[in-house]
């Protein structure tokens, strides 16, 4: 009568709730796209062209910038994917319910979320690059050899995204929406090194220190690592890259599991 | 799978608790129940209960602080996957996927639980017709009447054919049409062999759907039993009113030699004389107190005055079987039978009588 192993029940259960999400994803696209792309696609107007051409950034901060845009585009994208549309479930809409009474385990669609979201950070993050080039002109410089390093940032920083949403998706309440992203979004923002490099912070130890703290600037450095093309022969300087790489697998790895500890308190009683 | 799973009852709960964090008392308290294969249970009481947290533990939802529950022989706690399978939720508030059309929510739920897409466009479209959902099957969710959401979660909860349906308040603020067609489902669907779980805080629904009920207050269940046997818990709770035009009235003692007769009937074990003279059911026909409120227990008054009308209520513990008896020793004595009806006790009296409160 119900012959199917567990695991294979499992699995073909997470299957169906991705494809859910997929299908959603695809109807609406386009809105997706311009809630990610709006906030970049005007950081490089004003701060690439803008700015440069009235002579008040010099011609390498674009280069700089850059990365802590794809950095900053993707993280978010991938943040939102899960947090509000959590909040919003677990608060009154109940509409996951249904997936929580699939015959998976309950962690496991909290790890759905994750890896949905991931993949929505992971293409706003993408399409970052043709809009850059498209409006920088001659100032988009990447360079090509560090295209491994690059995919593989990309890919982390989607996921450090994913994982802070998910948590901050099964911690906030519905009312505290709005005084939590406010609380939460602009530290996190302004402190990691999206604008600035980390290395160019070494004269404010103190406010270098406290960037060390935000997961975005590990993405950030790690992005400018991989992108930056050496300057005067000589690569810039940035956080090494196999610190970029523990610290965002720690906040991965950590995030997810508070994350899914603290949906299955949510869930079940 | 636990060896006995064939036999084991659709349903069992054994000393269940549960105690929600921050909170003194327990929400449900020692609760033990059985729901047979094939039988539609209710969990008749008022809000809070504990029906809902009963059904959340059985459905995986709420873990018990003690106790055990199993369905289909097997263990909730221990097997929830497999509980999963085997089980469907129909919740009292809609939880149905805004962001999926109609159909679209019918065809992903079989997908979680592993029907292939055949099958489930199949089942989808089948279910969509027999619950007369059919037409507006490519829209969203949110332009769904209240009863059309509920129809659509219960053809939703059939997807994946269940061996046990939970249903939470099913027709909890649905207007008497779609309350009416939902009751017709769910029989239905029982006849077509699924275990159904229900609660509601509805006695009229308890009894016209369930084989048995089980009243809970407070986190107890207080009686568990056929709505039959739980009416005759209420002593004269079930009893036939006869009233009566007494045509000869030159001597009072028409009136005695009737109610004597009547008393002398098998099966008959006290005759009240409920009232005398218009109106045949004012305040001297006195209900017992549980009854006050009780729908259908007063007989209709009489719009005119007449002289010799008296109401007559025989006890019995089969009152049914009384009337064609009552009837002819009327007859026979020389009065008229005016009215003569058969008042029955209601769950609502049953929970009164066992809380001293109403239901709602």
């Amino acid at each position: 009568m119900h012959p199917k192993s567990r695991f294979s029940l499992a699995a073909s259960a997470f299957l169906a709730i991705l494809h859910r999400d997929v299908v959603i994803t695809g109807r609406e696209f386009v809105p997706f796209l311009l809630q990610a792309l709006m906030q970049p696609l005007f950081f490089l107007f004003i701060f690439g062209k803008v700015l440069p051409g009235i002579g008040l950034a010099a011609g390498v901060f674009v280069a700089v910038m850059l990365p802590g845009i794809v950095a900053l585009t993707t993280l978010l994208a991938a943040m939102q994917g899960v947090t509000l549309p959590l909040v919003l479930d677990l608060g009154f809409a109940r509409e996951i319910d249904d997936r929580l009474l699939a015959p998976l385990p309950v962690p496991l669609v909290a790890i759905e979320k994750v890896i949905f979201a991931a993949l929505r950070g992971m293409i706003a993050g993408s399409v970052i690059f043709p809009l850059a080039y498209w409006i920088l002109g001659d100032r988009y410089s990447v360079r090509a050899d560090h295209i491994g390093i690059l995919v593989g940032m990309v890919v982390l920083t989607a996921f450090v995204g994913a994982g802070i949403g998910l948590m901050m998706g099964t911690v906030i309440k519905p009312e505290q929406i709005s005084l939590m992203f406010t609380l939460i979004f602009t530290p996190l923002l302004f402190t990691g090194c999206t604008y600035y490099p980390w290395g160019a912070l070494s004269n404010i130890r103190w406010f270098q220190a406290v960037t060390l703290f935000n997961p975005l600037t590990y993405a950030a450095e790690g992005l400018r690592y991989a992108m930056v093309p050496p300057i005067g022969g000589r690569n810039i300087p940035t956080l090494g890259i196999v610190w970029v790489l523990l610290a965002m697998g720690a906040s991965i790895i950590g995030s997810v599991i508070v994350g899914t500890r603290t949906f299955r308190r949510r869930v079940v009683n | 799978m636990s060896p006995n799973a064939n036999t084991s009852p659709a349903i069992e709960v054994r000393d269940l608790v549960k105690l929600y964090q921050k909170s003194k008392t327990n929400a449900v308290d020692g609760v033990s129940f059985e729901v047979r294969r094939g039988e539609i249970f209710g969990l008749l009481g008022p809000n809070g209960a504990g029906k809902t947290t009963t059904i959340g533990v059985l459905t995986t939802g709420v873990v018990p602080t003690s106790g055990t529950a199993s369905i289909m022989g097997i263990d909730v706690a221990r097997d929830p996957i497999a509980i999963k399978q085997r089980i469907a939720v129909v919740p009292q508030q809609s939880n149905l996927d805004r962001s999926l059309r109609v159909r679209e929510i019918l065809t992903f739920h079989a997908a979680y639980h592993s029907v292939g897409r055949k099958e489930r466009e199949t089942r989808a479209d089948a279910l969509l017709d027999e619950l007369g959902l059919g037409e507006r099957k490519n829209e969203k969710v949110n332009r769904y009447s209240g009863g059309m959401a509920q129809r659509l979660m219960i053809a939703r909860a059939l997807m994946h054919s269940p061996d046990v349906l939970f249903l939470d308040e099913p027709t909890n603020n649905l207007d008497p049409q779609s309350r009416l067609f939902l009751w017709d489902r769910i029989r239905s669907l029982n006849q077509q062999g699924l275990t159904i779980l229900l609660t509601t805080h509805d006695m009229d629904e308890a009894d016209r759907l369930c084989e048995r009920i089980a009243i809970m207050d407070r986190g107890r269940i207080l009686v568990n039993n056929t709505s039959a046997e739980l009416k005759k818990m209420i002593p004269g709770g079930n009893a036939l009113e006869i009233r009566v035009r007494i045509v000869d009235q030159s001597d009072g003692s028409s009136h005695q030699r009737l109610r004597d007769s009547l008393q002398a009937l098998a099966g008959v074990s006290k005759v009240e004389e409920v009232g005398s003279g218009p109106p045949a059911a004012g305040p001297s026909a006195a209900p017992p107190p549980w009854a006050q409120r009780a729908p259908g227990a007063a007989a209709p008054a009489p719009q005119e005055e007449e002289m010799g009308i008296v109401t007559y209520r025989l006890y019995a513990e089969n009152a049914g079987s009384l009337v064609g008896a009552a009837a002819q020793t009327v007859l026979t004595s020389g009065a008229e039978v005016r009215d003569l009806h058969l008042k029955q006790a209601t769950l609502e009296e049953v929970f009164i009588y066992l809380t001293g409160r109403h239901l709602r």
